[in-house]
């Protein structure tokens, strides 16, 4: 596993950059959080411990909520319940999207034609529009939460397949695989899918970052995750109605969405550049 | 030039449609009987059916949906039964905040974005570019909730300067409308960095310089106005996002725009509106894509289709 990581160049580029190995770290310092938040946690985060609203000390490094509950070990738990949101939402987005993505730019025809109609269709809705339109017929919670933000990656997705389809169709080793007999699922799966992991990666890093977003927008309206599960978004609307007298329980819960995004848009930002040397430059990765 | 119009607003016609059935589906397929709410609380069985007849609901789907399509180009989107109002006018209400709301989002992004993108391009790999870029890495990276409650905290609880909600006065459009524009803020510093970067590598430019030109007219005059075209694209692009992507804004300001709206009536499952509000926003955000698509064509001499 390890060689198989160094010997690939995308990965060797990436490791050289400084603040790659910081997002990078951070990012896994979350996903650590994520596995082993109830674990690590001092505390309950559903039981009620002590007083309301204690500002941050010692015993409760970031104060407790407005019912007594620590608040370090809510947003412990928080971070498994939006890495969780995150990683499904952009699973189903790539699975969709590259199901359309290829169908549309390997047979082409009015299978495009129509699977980009639909592409068109679901990019009418900016931001976490269509992502409300789902949850208002399925209504909030964790599972629906992941479907709403997955569709909306659907579109990004399918766009970015079939655009690297095409372009890995014109080469010589596709004509060369098709005469020598491959089928349509040979060439897609051994030939054109392999050309297309790289830009997967890059996408998928910062889709995993708009996820994030999404899910803490959705929590904070109170139309994402609902409780008994915590969630950032949800704490910091729960903070906001005591906002003068304890900032504490908005502040830190929002400074743990900033400084995750921020890493997953470095970290896109380092793998993209390692993907095109050429071109050593920022332009927008999430949405 | 008009055949390129054409086959866009021809295009257009899929996609409204496919946006017609995503809402039509939004109120058709949700828990409870729609003609159970519009008929009110205390409706009697036989007033429940004559509400069905009335608005078409006993009909087959299909027709229901052409029915819907048919009232909705006619500028008919029904009526909201928790709020008593035509769902027309309450959004026609809101959308004027909204606009003001995007507009002020817009002089942000400008004022702020472009110049930032600039100094960082300028000054490539310089602090100063890594303080740009930060900062700009921080506009697309904090929820823009967060930073609305963090500014709310600075300027209205501590300074005391603006008021942290409501409408009403100019000063009720800068905090939200400086949160509005944290996004797109950061997006087009970025966007921007990287068209200047591209163009001022370009051999016209260093012919420029080498003709001894002053190091700002080379900047301006042949670095910014040639990059200038794929920034003002996306500036355009962002304008649909502006007006339609103010949900979270809104309601962390509680400002009366169709974001806030369109949350309200989910949660008082106010289908009607629901419905009208996110079809409306899709329309808007489509159409000015749209708009600025053609505007690209026409601006840009290079560009025939």
């Amino acid at each position: 596993m390890l060689t198989a990581m160094r010997s690939n160049p995308l990965i060797r580029e990436v490791a050289r950059s400084r603040i790659a190995q910081l997002s990078a770290l951070i990012t896994i310092v979350y996903l650590v959080v994520a596995a082993f938040g109830p674990q690590l946690a001092p505390h309950s985060e559903i039981e009620m411990l002590t007083l309301p609203r204690q500002a941050p000390s010692a015993e409760h490094l970031f104060g407790t909520d407005e019912i007594g509950r620590d608040i370090f070990s809510r947003m412990l738990v928080s971070a498994r319940v939006a890495m969780t949101v995150g990683f499904v939402a952009v699973a189903i987005g790539l699975v969709f999207g590259f199901v359309m993505g290829v169908l549309a730019g390997y047979f082409g025809g009015w299978v495009d034609a129509t699977l980009m109609r639909v592409v068109d269709v679901l990019l009418a809705f900016p931001g976490i529009l269509l992502a409300l339109a789902v949850i208002t017929f399925l209504g909030p919670g964790l599972t629906n939460t992941m479907i709403a933000i997955g569709i909306g990656g659907i579109p990004g997705y399918a766009r970015l397949v079939r655009g690297e389809v095409l372009a890995v169709l014109e080469r010589d080793f596709i004509s060369a695989a098709r005469s020598l007999g491959a089928n349509h699922m040979r060439v897609i799966l051994k030939h054109v899918t392999p050309m297309l992991l790289s830009s997967l990666l890059v996408f998928s890093t910062a889709q995993l970052a708009r996820a994030v977003l999404a899910e803490a927008g959705l929590s904070y309206l109170g139309l994402g995750v609902q409780p008994p599960f915590p969630s950032w978004g949800g704490m910091i609307a729960s903070g906001q109605r005591f906002f003068l007298s304890a900032p504490y329980m908005a502040i830190y819960p929002g400074l743990a969405i900033m400084v995750l995004v921020l890493a997953l848009n470095m970290l896109g930002d380092s793998l993209r550049d390692a993907l095109n040397p050429q071109l050593r430059k920022a332009t927008s990765s999430s949405e | 030039m008009l055949v390129f119009i054409g086959k866009r607003l021809l295009q257009l016609i899929p996609v409204l449609f496919g946006v017609l059935l995503i809402t039509f589906a939004v109120t058709r397929f949700t828990p409870g009987d729609p003609a159970e709410m519009a008929a009110g609380e205390d409706a009697t069985l036989a007033m429940i059916e004559a509400t069905r007849a009335r608005l078409g609901l006993d009909r087959p789907l299909p027709v229901q949906f052409g029915l819907y399509v048919l009232r909705a180009v006619q500028g008919d989107l029904g009526t909201s039964y928790i709020l008593g109002y035509k769902v027309t006018t309450l959004i026609g209400q809101a959308l004027i905040p909204t606009g003001q709301l995007a507009a002020v989002a817009m002089v942000v992004t400008i004022l702020l974005g472009v110049p930032l993108g600039i100094i960082s391009a300028v000054r490539r790999d310089t602090a100063i570019d890594g303080v740009a870029r930060l900062v700009a890495l921080i506009g697309v990276s904090i929820p823009n909730f967060f930073f609305g409650l963090l500014m709310i905290l600075l300027f209205s609880l501590y300074l005391g300067w603006l008021p942290s909600f409501g409408t009403g006065t100019w000063r009720h459009l800068i905090l939200p409308g400086i949160t509005l524009g944290t996004f797109s803020t950061g997006l087009i510093a970025r966007l921007t960095r990287s068209s200047m970067l591209d163009t001022l590598e370009q051999d016209y430019i260093r012919t420029a310089r080498a003709k001894g030109l002053a190091g700002w007219v080379v900047v301006y005059k042949h670095g910014l106005r040639n990059a200038g075209i794929a920034i003002v694209t996306v500036l355009g692009l962002n304008l649909g996002n502006l007006l339609a992507g103010s949900v979270l804004t809104e309601s962390v300001f509680s400002f009366p725009g169709i974001g806030r709206l369109l949350v309200n009536s989910i949660f008082n499952r106010d289908y009607a509106t629901v419905q009208g509000a996110i079809l409306v926003i899709a329309v808007i955000y489509v159409v000015v894509n749209l708009l600025v698509d053609m505007l690209y064509a026409v601006v840009d001499p290079r560009i025939r289709y």
